[in-house]
């Protein structure tokens, strides 16, 4: 497989930043998962998309819009109806789906190369998201697991919850940088590290 | 303003793109019916009140939705998925070609 070279390298510097004096209150990281794939199901045809999901991934995913779930090496979460992001470690998940997800149930979509994915954790995560997004962050209405459609200005923002103070943020990997950047900026208050 | 998408919630009006009116009927692509046309382009209800508009959740779910919007006081008193009875590839199908 080709290496795939990061596009937030030029702006990604390992080590704590900011006002971290009192401890750092925020981690950042990339993820890089190998596989980012996006599943749409035809009207109709959504619980045999969820099936096929949880026959590849092994992932049985949770009723209702956004609900989802993360076990560490493989996440999954509703973005829109009928349609979902699924991520993995391993490169090769769209041609695993391409095989379960027949035409007459939906489409696979392979974004693995289109998107990046951003790790926020820390106590201060809920805090500095908030400043991005106009979304209820707090854990009763934004559960582990589930998964938020949204935007920073332009920048549209796929968001899934993969910790009591932990989120994964699927942004377009053109725009990945300077939301990185933004990202940084953000966290300064709080003192934050990249890892 | 906040408009209540079925699937994500209450999002800020910013995550959302006016899509017109809601009330118009567009005409069949093929159709040569002029004063179907001209309607379709030019009038509109122009209503003091309640309003049958739709929108998209262009920055969240991307879904197109009918809202109901009071022009005089913001108050939108209904938000559903425009997929449905009123889609447009439903219509097509089940209308006389003109
Ligand atoms: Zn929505």
């Amino acid at each position: 497989m080709v290496e795939r070279l990061s596009p937030l390298e030029p702006e990604f510097h390992v080590g704590s930043h900011g006002n971290f004096e009192h401890g750092v209150e925020i981690l950042l990281t990339e993820t890089r998962p190998g596989s980012i794939v996006q599943l749409a199901a035809w009207p109709g045809e959504e619980k045999k998309l969820i099936a096929a999901i949880r026959a590849v991934t092994g992932l049985a995913l949770p009723d209702g819009a956004g609900g989802g779930l993360s076990e560490g090496v493989k996440a999954v979460f509703g973005f829109a109806p009928g349609k979902f992001t699924v991520s993995d470690e391993a490169e090769g998940l769209a041609h695993a789906f391409a095989k379960a997800v027949t035409p007459a149930i939906g489409t696979v979509t392979d974004l693995s190369h289109g998107r990046t994915a951003i790790r926020i954790a820390g106590p201060k995560a809920e805090w500095v998201l908030a400043k991005f997004f106009a979304i209820d962050f707090a854990l009763p209405a934004f559960p582990v697991g589930a998964g938020r459609s949204t935007v920073h200005h332009d920048v549209f923002a796929q968001i899934q919850r993969t910790g009591t103070d932990q989120f994964d943020i699927y942004v377009f990997r053109s725009f990945a940088r300077s939301f990185w950047k933004a990202l940084c900026h953000a966290s300064e208050e709080v003192g934050y590290e990249v890892q | 303003m906040l408009i209540t998408c079925p699937y994500c919630g209450p999002r800020d009006v910013i995550e959302f793109t006016y899509q017109g009116d809601g009330n118009r009927e567009r005409p069949d692509p093929a159709s040569q019916n002029f004063e179907a046309w001209n309607a379709y382009v030019y009038d509109r209800l122009n209503p003091a009140g309640d309003h049958n508009e739709l929108w998209q959740h262009s920055g969240g779910c991307r879904a197109h939705l009918r809202v109901v919007r009071n022009t005089l006081t913001h108050e939108i008193s209904s938000v559903a998925f425009a997929r449905g009875n009123h889609a447009p590839a439903a219509r097509r199908k089940s209308e006389d070609k003109p």
